[in-house]
């Protein structure tokens, strides 16, 4: 008899070249995406070993990370994110790579945009990069994580990456998602009821009516931030919706290929009765648009709700982790969420700046002005082809009308390493994926929510409830 | 990689949960190409009252005398004693460079994020998962105890009070041990199975050409 397995188990099973006693196993990988950060030791380990890649033919690469979003014909202005991006250029120049999209590229982006839109994630794929987002690309159905560069170089060399089997968590939204409430605000939900390691040891699948309901935008959002929740993958089952979005894309298979890799995708799923080591059941109809208060992705509330109060917290390490979260973001206990002003709005990153976002956004800004408090609004989109795409449909004259700043795509404020950045104490409504001390620059205060939400915040000046806007 | 066998140290405790590798080490300096070099601005945010950047010299800085780090009973640590979901957030393997260009060999704490914890082994950066209740007793023995070491003997898995008073038993992968221990890197290994994988390569093209 065939045991029932989930998703996790068949991606496992699928990629396993061989496992020692311990359970230590090499896994196959099929998809190797590179970016200019957390790639030149790895290149600089194989040459001063004497080593070749594997095959090339597994490596996308991209410049994302360091890359300006303004002024591109004055090119890259800072002299160390320079280096960085031209030593990328040089190691794939000697090495080789299946497509390599550099600086200024049409179809240049954020890695994990520009994977799923060129078809080079595909379902039942093993994808990794030197990144920790890398778990977007599991709404493919792929087992998708990130990895230290010790690992890229290991992935080079060996095409393989060692590693154990983690536990199977199912993580199940059902029923219809109310008006207002995004991908963005389920998995943000998700993180708030578990906790930032609550997925720790674990690949979570996304499952449930919710779920399926969602466009593939929506589910790569949703897988993103798994790792924020501690799982290094998460994954959503193949389906239609996934078998849609991939026809037709540059690396996508066609013709009989075509068919025999559908009639492969479509086994992507967990078997009914597949065992789950934990499951956790949330009701979509509950979930309400989120909103981050702290310096950690589980501090989160909702829209309507105030900033909790350490007093009424009773474990002391989380307790002193809330006083220290409270007085870095300069907020008082209690404060309703509605009351807090922002000073810079930031629409982008691997979490939120594809086209469905920037649509999102834009039906909730058109016709209107930022607020005169915000100083700075930015909108970023995810690569040169979503660029192309929201020009084609008015979107940057949206936009750009009520105050916004239109860019070109890259990384840009989710983690500012480039000039893209908060001042010491400036507070922003951001639609990436950590609001950790410093992330947006030292000493900047963040709050992370979804597109609409954060377009909202730029014309009101502060956050308000995106399902009453008019 | 450097061997880890037994090694013993003082002990600095850092007593926040959720410790992200954006603070161990911020984004400024993730530009940098090379792997050494980043013991300087390990923590830089929290170390120093000045905002550090690449290629700024670091002595002279001011330092943030409330951090422990910077107390000077702390100088010379090797062992890092933490909470819950240490190294959570970004993949960046320059955390536990900076760790251990600072001078850390160890790092205790009940918990750790998966991806940060893989990291550590490859840098002969040993990170020790112990029971809550022993990290409890950790840091309430710092507390008190000026000068508080720890040996940590990897062979037999223990770590145990430099006077003798205690000692706490870890479980620890047996690869990673054996990598440890031997000073190994792991692709030389790995590379020994090279024929499987060419095996495992050949027939994938052949059930799945499209992925090639």
């Amino acid at each position: 008899m065939t045991m029932m397995q989930t998703l996790y188990d068949k991606l496992w099973q699928n990629h396993a070249v061989y496992t020692e006693d311990d359970g230590m196993t090499a896994l196959y990988i099929d998809r190797h995406l590179v970016h200019e950060v957390t790639s030149p030791q790895a290149f600089e380990g194989l040459k001063l070993a004497g080593r070749k890649p594997w095959r090339i033919g597994s490596i996308v690469a991209t410049a994302d990370h360091n890359t300006p979003t303004d002024h591109w014909e004055e090119g890259i202005k800072d002299p160390i994110s320079r280096i960085q991006v031209e030593t990328l250029d040089a190691n794939i120049k000697a090495v080789g790579a299946k497509a390599y999209f550099p600086f200024k590229d049409l179809r240049q982006g954020i890695v994990h945009v520009i994977g799923p839109e060129n078809g080079a994630t595909l379902p039942g794929m093993t994808v990794v990069c030197g990144d920790s987002h890398t778990s977007t690309h599991g709404a493919f159905g792929c087992l998708a994580f990130g990895i230290g560069t010790s690992e890229v170089e290991h992935v080079m060399a060996t095409q393989t990456l060692l590693a154990k089997k983690m536990k199977n968590m199912l993580v199940s939204v059902d029923g219809p998602i109310p008006a207002g409430v995004t991908a963005k605000d389920i998995t943000l939900a998700v993180i708030g009821r578990i906790g930032t390691a609550g997925g720790t040891g674990y690949t979570i699948e996304f499952g449930g009516s919710a779920i399926r309901a969602l466009s593939m935008e929506g589910r790569m959002t949703l897988c993103n931030m798994a790792i924020e929740a501690g799982a290094r993958a998460g994954m959503v089952a193949v389906d239609q919706t996934t078998i849609d979005y991939l026809k037709g894309r540059p690396f996508a298979p066609s013709g009989e290929a075509w068919d025999r890799a559908v009639a492969y995708w479509r086994t992507l799923t967990s078997d009914p009765g597949a065992k789950f080591d934990r499951t956790v059941t949330i009701d979509a109809a509950s979930i309400r648009p989120q909103v981050t208060w702290g310096t950690s992705p589980e501090m989160v509330v909702t829209i309507d709700d105030r900033v909790p109060d350490p007093d009424k917290e009773k474990d002391a390490t989380k307790r002193d982790g809330m006083e220290r979260a409270l007085e870095y973001m300069g907020l008082e206990p209690n404060m309703p969420i509605t009351e807090i002003r922002i000073d810079k709005v930031f629409i982008g990153s691997c979490t939120n700046s594809r086209i469905e976002d920037l649509r999102a956004a834009a039906v909730v800004v058109r016709g209107k002005r930022i607020a005169k408090s915000v100083k700075l609004a930015l909108v970023v989109p995810g690569s040169g082809l979503i660029k192309v795409q929201a020009e084609k449909e008015g979107l940057d004259r949206i936009f750009t009308d009520a105050g916004f700043e239109w860019r070109e795509p890259g990384c840009s404020m989710c983690l500012a390493m480039n000039a893209d950045r908060l001042e010491p104490g400036e507070r922003c409504a951001s639609t990436s994926n950590r609001n950790f001390e410093g992330r947006q620059g030292a000493g900047g205060r963040t709050h992370l929510v979804s597109p609409a939400m954060a377009a909202a915040a730029a014309i009101a000046g502060h956050f308000v409830d995106v399902r009453q806007w008019r | 990689m450097e061997k880890f066998t037994v090694h013993k140290g003082l002990v600095v405790p850092l007593d926040r949960a959720n410790v992200d590798t954006d603070a161990i080490i911020p984004k400024q300096f993730l530009k940098s190409i090379k792997r050494s070099g980043f013991g300087p601005n390990l923590f830089d945010a929290w170390r120093y009252l000045d905002v550090g950047e690449p290629g700024k010299p670091n002595e002279g800085r001011p330092l943030n005398p409330d951090f422990v780090l910077n107390k000077p009973q702390f100088r010379g640590a090797s062992i890092l004693l933490a909470r819950e979901n240490f190294g959570c957030g970004s993949s960046r393997e320059h955390a536990p460079w900076a760790l251990a260009d600072y001078g850390f060999r160890a790092v205790i704490a009940p918990s750790y994020a998966d991806i940060f914890f893989n990291n550590c082994f490859q840098n002969g950066l040993l990170p020790i998962v112990l029971k809550a209740s022993e990290v409890d007793r950790l840091f309430n023995d710092v507390a008190v105890n000026l000068g508080f070491q720890l040996v940590i003997d990897l062979g037999e898995q223990t770590a145990a009070y430099a006077d003798g008073s205690a000692t706490f038993k870890f479980d620890v992968d047996g690869f990673r041990k054996y990598c440890l221990l031997n000073g190994l890197d792991d692709i030389g290994l790995t590379l020994r199975h090279a024929d499987k994988i060419k095996a495992f390569e050949d027939k994938r093209k052949l059930e799945q050409p499209w992925l090639f």
